[in-house]
């Protein structure tokens, strides 16, 4: 295990340098002169020059991708134009709170799915399991952004349940940073009335973005269980008397998992694209809302880093859950 | 040996071509959502190239008058926030949406497939740098990719279909490379080959036709999620600019005034919903119909 742990991360750094010589080829892409662009509209031929020069862009394109590749070795992402901050202090600022939504979504997508899938096999063909499909089948087909707005139209302006953005209310006190997602905060914190805000305002993005992940975990749950539901061993469970709870979660549901776990790892690519659409939607600051300012902004900076952070976390969680596969099934050994 | 079974070991695929498209023609007629997949798409089409004629006002043109009109009998869809007809926006939008969906596919699909005969036949160092130039553009989340790619060739709708599709090619890569892997050491080919056929031709005349298949199934699946994308893209402020009544556009131009006209953001939103569910129902619909082993894991 711990070897095979080894060998995944081994493969990790010949992967980031292949999606920073993308990234860097892609800043090298633009049609506009990025020495203009940081020197100002009203800047003169040699102040240009000047820019250029300080900047390193005068320097052949190769030496141009040692240093930028050494820069971010030492975690150097640039400044951002924007914030004019450095833009790893930026995401990290952000982050949390991307993280936040992502898992969040993640688990009302397991919450919510894998019991509505297993729902739809044990009662197949019935009410519950045409709904679960044609749900499922929507689902993919819905533009999540168009989806927040629906949700924003009738949750926030028609009923009142919930804010309509932001992280908590403009006069809730964020709790003490700890980890710097206010739910799991306000909880170490003891601090309720934090909670329940924090949990409001994230009801709606997290669903928002579940949506995508959502569809495609019902399908899948719904044919694993059916074709675990038909085994031998299921048989012999129910022959031995147990309880139908046991015989679908015991029994069946173990059995179901490992496509389930494949999808979900799959479809993180999904809740990761959403970021931006979601924070924009909802005005929630993480790392996709402090991207699409940076887009407006043509600060290319923080585009880069922001997709070479999410780029990062795809191939961890992608790790992660070939791990998870250990786990649930204990016959596959790394 | 060779002699008796070389008639149909050359041309199997081929010849079986007329009857399994005909078969698989019979299964995807009965299955239902195919049907109504192609009466949304079928819609669609018509739609768009109908296109402005379609429309019952000028989609450009502005009224100060008529401002955030609710729907009614004169405007169907209600007007925006610079008094056009919404349903005429819509409709003219139905045009842009398809062509950048065919498009987009069009550019992976050529890239894609080029690439992956070239590392699925030719082997060796070839493929090793195309597949290793895919595992790179896969790692990337596909929205991720195609945004960040968007940001760098600057808005516009143009730039955000070669956006996409710079980002989508490696699947079809990966397809068919991992397909010609499989059929190089087939008989038919090995027949070819022994006959002296010259690379270009096995690839093209042998191979190409049986990838083929799995690479129209692939797209028809794809098609949907390529106008999502290029909406989501034109949401965000990176592909279609205003006044173009592109759906994602006019839905980003709709959240300043949502708050009191709902028809504005939900029109143009169910037009991509149907146009996409159109597309994804007729596209796994194809995909049961012609390649069973192919039928959803997903």
């Amino acid at each position: 295990m711990a070897a095979y742990v080894l060998r995944r991360l081994a493969l990790i750094p010949p992967l980031l340098i292949g999606v920073s010589l993308l990234l860097f080829v892609l800043t090298h892409l633009i049609p506009a002169d990025p020495a203009k662009l940081i020197a100002g509209e009203h800047a003169g031929p040699a102040e240009v020059a000047a820019v250029r020069h300080a900047f390193g862009l005068d320097l052949p394109l190769p030496e141009q991708y040692g240093i930028y590749i050494t820069r971010l070795a030492r975690g150097d992402l640039g400044v951002s134009m924007l914030t004019n901050a450095p833009v790893l202090g930026d995401l990290l600022q952000y982050f949390p709170a991307t993280i936040e939504l992502t898992a969040a979504a993640m688990l009302l997508t397991v919450v919510l799915g894998v019991p509505l899938g297993i729902l739809s096999a044990v009662r197949s063909g019935g009410a519950i399991d045409l709904a679960a499909q044609v749900l499922s089948v929507s689902g993919l087909s819905f533009p999540i952004f168009f989806f927040g707005i629906l949700l924003q139209l009738v949750f926030v302006r028609d009923l009142g349940w919930f804010p309509l953005s932001g992280r908590l209310g403009i006069v809730t006190v964020p709790p003490p940073h700890v980890t710097g997602l206010y739910v799991v905060d306000s909880i170490l914190a003891g601090n309720r009335a934090d909670l329940a805000s924090a949990l409001r305002h994230l009801a709606l993005p997290s669903f928002t973005l579940a949506l995508t992940s959502l569809a495609p975990t019902v399908r899948i749950t719904r044919s694993t269980m059916l074709e675990a539901l038909s085994q031998d061993y299921i048989r012999t469970a129910w022959a031995k008397g147990l309880v139908p709870l046991r015989v679908f979660v015991h029994h069946g549901l173990r059995n179901a998992l490992i496509p389930v776990i494949t999808v979900l790892g799959l479809y993180t690519s999904g809740l990761l694209g959403g970021v931006f659409l979601v924070e924009l939607i909802f005005n929630w600051p993480g790392v996709g809302l402090y991207s699409v300012n940076a887009i407006t902004a043509f600060d290319y900076s923080a585009i880069m880093g922001t997709s070479l952070l999410l780029t990062m976390t795809f191939v961890l969680v992608n790790l992660g859950v070939d791990l998870l596969y250990a786990v649930v099934d204990p016959r596959i050994r790394y | 040996m060779l002699s008796s079974t070389r008639a149909s070991a050359i041309s199997p695929p081929r010849r079986a071509g007329a009857s399994y498209l005909r078969r698989s023609l019979r299964l995807l007629a009965r299955i239902p959502s195919a049907w109504i997949g192609m009466a949304i798409t079928g819609a669609l089409v018509i739609v768009a190239a109908a296109g402005p004629a379609m429309a019952p006002q000028d989609p450009y043109h502005i009224s100060a008058a008529s401002k955030l009109l609710a729907p009614s009998s004169a405007h169907l869809f209600g007007t925006d926030d610079l008094g056009r007809d919404l349903l005429s926006r819509v409709l003219t939008g139905a045009r842009i949406s398809l062509a950048v969906g065919v498009v987009v596919l069009v550019l992976a699909m050529v890239l894609g497939v080029g690439l992956g005969l070239v590392a699925g036949y030719w082997g060796g160092w070839m493929d090793e740098a195309i597949m290793r130039t895919t595992d790179v553009f896969l790692a990337f989340p596909r929205l991720v990719l195609a945004i960040a790619i968007a940001a760098t060739l600057g808005p516009g709708l143009s730039n955000s279909v070669v956006a996409i599709a710079l980002s989508w090619w490696p699947w079809y890569t990966r397809l068919v490379r991992g397909q010609l892997l499989s059929m190089r050491e087939q008989e038919y080919v090995l027949a070819a080959v022994s006959l002296g056929a010259g690379r270009p031709r096995i690839l093209l005349q042998h191979l190409l036709p049986n990838v083929g298949t799995l690479v129209v199934i692939q797209a028809s699946i794809d098609i949907g999620f390529a106008i999502l994308a290029a909406a989501s893209l034109s949401f965000i402020g990176l592909g279609a600019q205003p006044p173009t009544p592109e759906w994602g556009a006019i839905i980003a131009q709709a959240r300043s005034y949502m708050e009191d006209a709902w028809w504005y953001p939900t029109f143009p939103g169910l037009a991509i919903f149907l146009a996409v569910l159109g597309f994804n129902l007729l596209g796994n619909a194809v995909r049961d119909a012609f390649d069973p082993r192919l039928r959803s894991v997903t």
